[in-house]
């Protein structure tokens, strides 16, 4: 039964690839069935999610792709290290692909692990037009596994794109159905006093600011492999096996938290690249990130892979299951966090200064998330040692210096047991020489929640020169993030090495997630000339501003980096 | 009708050449990796008034906008149908542009257009609009009018959350006028308030809102003596109901 399924799938594969190293790839309209309703979107070979694109570590790949709707696509490859050309982003790499029209895309595969691809144009990739990558590597892997499943995730909405856009922009809070409404008021002036609760909304009034404001578009359908929870998408497995399961989060908008009650998960790979194994019972999975985790099952029984989003407006459900058809029991979802003042450091300059004693508790606290932060950036160097040990909290305690000291949304797993930090991630073979920074550039990450405009370093894309770097320089991008919402930032092209303070074992990533009111460091060996584009990877976040062209000067290849537009150096200020 | 038609194609042409060269300049990058331009049709209040002197009235208050996040052109409507005399007893159109002056607050220029029963008057109209400390939605004109005369008003909401979709929402309008206006029916100093309480379910999402609630109008001194003059009356208490709009 399970050969005949693998014989099935293999046999899908081999009639997606013309040759050897050659796929074919159709951008199409298609319907999604979330379960809970019905939508035109956007997918790839008649579905959404797309087919697993299976590459081989070392091949020279040729995918066709052929637009199929009446509007122009792209197909980015998200996280592939390739020329920039391949890289697929409209008006940065290339055109685009017209309606009718193939491009064949060409490039080397010079990287192994879980990686998806998306459409870079408009609202398409909201829409359904996503699907995975999983690279097999040329040598063999440091861990053992007996299947592996991609367990894809996204946050369908019944809105479109291009209409959750218009809303957002007529009302940001358009979407935010977990405001603090009057019964929340007086429970909670039952517990913390009546005066004292007042006071905590007329601070929070006063900045105009919410406690609630954690996801801004709600009402979606998770799905994992494109199934809604009443659909529940099945992973067999017999018992004994090591599974590996490849996190990929492809959601417009949403963070998850995943478990798998019962079952503690290896991290293994994070992005694509191999980390020192951690064992743990929950992590948090920012936008557009990838993780491979492997658990081993010895019981003859049914898991559910349960997601919650991270401000608890919705969950993926899926199951790991020895026969098809079992399911094991559904989670209910925890309390929906707040933000609380640790959060909101950028905010005390336009919130006011004069709201005496309680915001300076706020500002002291996001002070403090700052100095462990900045911890971090000086065990960069040779010193590192020591504070490290300080800095990466073991399972258990309720801190993480990735987020600002009494942040409301610091993750806790819900057995009480180990939450991934991204301080616990090392890399397994550091990809390059560790060596110091030539220079700094800072991002500051900003926005303006009631207008919903998004903005680095309060400048929007389309009023921003670009970012230019010189081939072979270490850049180090000091992120500072002055918003109340976590930013998933995506770096094309180039790897975005993390800095957790481990010198040469920091992990090797594509997306950084930045938490409210944290400073976040990560440095990049620039090695890859041309032209690429940065920005956060939530949907509506990069199309209200959050974004940069990235231009890298200089290289082998020197012609291709033409400078389109006098940038400066270090960045825009 | 044929003044509100050649003022919407007025009003169109100069979104055309406002907002083409900003795109022009714009390159192809950020033509397809951001969403620059917006639009929006709302009506705050589509509602029948029902008042304690058997008093029916049609009431509709609402706007579309096009534009970027620096620069947008809106259309504001609003009117009062009178049922007994089958006529606008209020009727006006707004064609302003809205740009932000700081983190909270926009300004708008334009012009109003007054056309109900009666007397017409076309005003050039200043005003400020936003969000207050405390979620205090604020709107706030200046109108100087063809006649020279220059009244200001003020509009203030408050929302509050009874639930998620239960919306308990508190409004306040009120007219003062720097001059008389004989006219049409505008005393000096403080015309008119307009206390609102309404409470609306989301019932379609934000698109449709259901609503009923009750208002409070009043006219003060020299408006006042001039509606008892015209045998209207200077104190009203209204039942409502209606919906709110957006999409």
């Amino acid at each position: 039964m399970m050969k005949q399924w693998i014989v099935a799938l293999a046999g899908g594969m081999l009639s997606l690839a013309a040759s050897a190293g050659e796929y074919n790839l159709t951008v199409d309209r298609v319907q999604i069935d979330t379960g809970d309703f019905v939508k035109e979107g956007i997918g790839y070979n008649g579905a959404s999610p797309g087919p697993v694109l299976r590459l081989k570590e070392g091949e020279d790949v040729t995918i066709n792709v052929t637009n199929n709707l009446d509007e122009m696509t792209s197909i980015h490859w998200h996280g592939l290290i390739l020329p920039y050309q391949q890289d697929g982003v409209p008006g940065i790499s290339y055109a685009g692909i017209k309606p009718g029209e193939t491009f064949t895309y060409q490039f080397p595969i010079v990287q192994a692990g879980t990686y998806w691809f998306h459409s870079h144009s408009g609202f398409q990739e909201p829409n359904g037009a996503y699907g995975a990558i999983v690279i097999e590597p040329k040598g063999r892997e440091p861990f053992r596994y007996d299947r592996d499943y991609v367990v894809q995730l996204t946050d369908k909405h019944p809105h479109s794109g291009d209409r959750i856009m218009r809303n957002l922009k007529m009302s940001a809070d358009y979407y935010n159905r977990q405001q603090q409404t009057v019964g929340d008021f007086f429970a909670e002036a039952d517990e913390k006093g009546f005066v004292a609760t007042l006071e905590d909304r007329l601070m929070w009034g006063d900045m105009r600011m919410m406690k609630a404001d954690i996801e801004d578009v709600q009402g979606f359908t998770a799905l994992i492999n494109g199934k809604g929870p009443e659909q529940n998408w099945t992973g067999l497995f017999e018992p004994g096996e090591r599974i590996r399961l490849r996190f990929i989060n492809s959601s417009a908008m949403t963070y998850f938290d995943i478990r798998i009650p019962g079952l503690e998960m290896t991290v293994v790979q994070a992005d694509g690249n191999n980390v020192q194994p951690v064992n743990v019972d929950e992590f948090r999975i920012g936008v557009a990130e990838t993780y491979d985790v492997i658990v081993r099952i010895k019981d003859e029984k049914a898991y559910t892979i349960f997601a919650e989003s991270m401000g608890r407006s919705g969950f993926g459900r899926a199951t790991l299951a020895p026969k098809p058809g079992m399911t094991a029991a559904v989670p209910e979802m925890r309390e929906a966090p707040l933000l609380t003042m640790a959060d909101m450091a950028g905010h005390m300059d336009h919130g006011g200064m004069d709201h005496g004693g309680m915001d300076h508790g706020g500002a002291d606290q996001s002070d403090m998330g700052k100095a462990i932060m900045d911890h971090g950036s000086m065990n960069h160097g040779d010193m590192a040692g020591m504070d490290h040990s300080a800095m990466s909290m073991s399972g258990g305690d309720a801190s993480d210096p990735f987020y600002a000291a009494g942040s409301g949304l610091m993750p806790k797993a819900a057995n009480g047991g180990k939450f991934l930090s991204y301080a616990d991630l090392k890399a397994q073979n550091p990809l390059y020489e560790h060596r110091e920074a030539t220079r700094e550039i800072e991002m500051r990450l900003t926005g303006n929640m009631e207008r919903y405009e998004w903005s680095i370093n309060g400048v929007k894309y389309e009023d921003a020169d670009p970012v230019v770097l010189q081939y072979g320089e270490r850049v180090r991008f000091k992120f500072v993030n002055e918003t109340m919402m976590t930013h998933p930032m995506h770096l094309h092209g180039m790897w975005s090495i993390l800095d957790v303070g481990e010198g040469k074992w920091n992990p090797v990533k594509h997306v950084i997630s930045v938490s409210p009111a944290t400073t976040v460091y990560m440095e990049t060996e620039v090695d890859a000339p041309g032209q690429w584009a940065f920005h956060c990877h939530l949907s509506y976040h990069a199309a209200s501003g959050m974004f940069r062209k990235i231009v890298v000067e200089g290289g082998p290849d020197s012609e291709v980096a033409e400078r389109t537009q006098k940038g400066q150096q270090g960045g825009e200020s | 009708m044929t003044r509100l038609t050649a003022s919407l194609s007025a009003f169109s042409l100069a979104m055309a050449t406002l907002v083409t060269p900003a795109m022009a300049q714009s390159d192809l990058a950020k033509k397809t990796q951001t969403a620059k331009s917006f639009w929006g049709v709302s009506a705050e209040k589509l509602e029948y008034r029902y008042s304690d002197a058997d008093e029916e009235l049609a009431v509709i208050e609402g706007g579309a906008f096009y534009g970027t996040d620096e620069l947008k052109f809106h259309w504001l409507f609003a009117g009062e149908w009178e049922e007994a005399h089958n006529a606008w007893e209020t009727l006006e159109n707004q064609f302003v542009a809205q740009t932000p002056v700081s983190d909270f607050w926009d300004a708008k220029a334009g012009v109003r257009i007054d056309t109900p029963e009666g007397a017409d008057r076309v005003y050039g109209v200043l005003g400020l609009t936003g969000l207050a400390p405390q979620w205090v939605e604020v709107d706030t004109n200046l109108y100087v009018s063809d006649e020279g005369d220059a009244s200001i008003d003020l509009e203030a909401e408050y929302e509050l959350l009874i639930t998620n979709y239960w919306i308990l929402s508190a409004s306040l309008e009120t007219l003062v006028a720097l001059s008389e206006d004989r006219e049409i029916g505008v005393g000096k100093g403080l015309n008119s308030t307009e206390v609102g309480l309404r409470l609306s379910y989301d019932l379609f999402e934000r698109t449709f809102s259901p609503y009923v609630g009750v208002v409070h109008e009043r006219k003060y001194s020299d408006t006042a003596d001039l509606a008892r003059d015209g045998g209207g009356s200077t104190e009203d208490w209204f039942a409502v109901i209606g919906a709110r709009v957006m999409f």
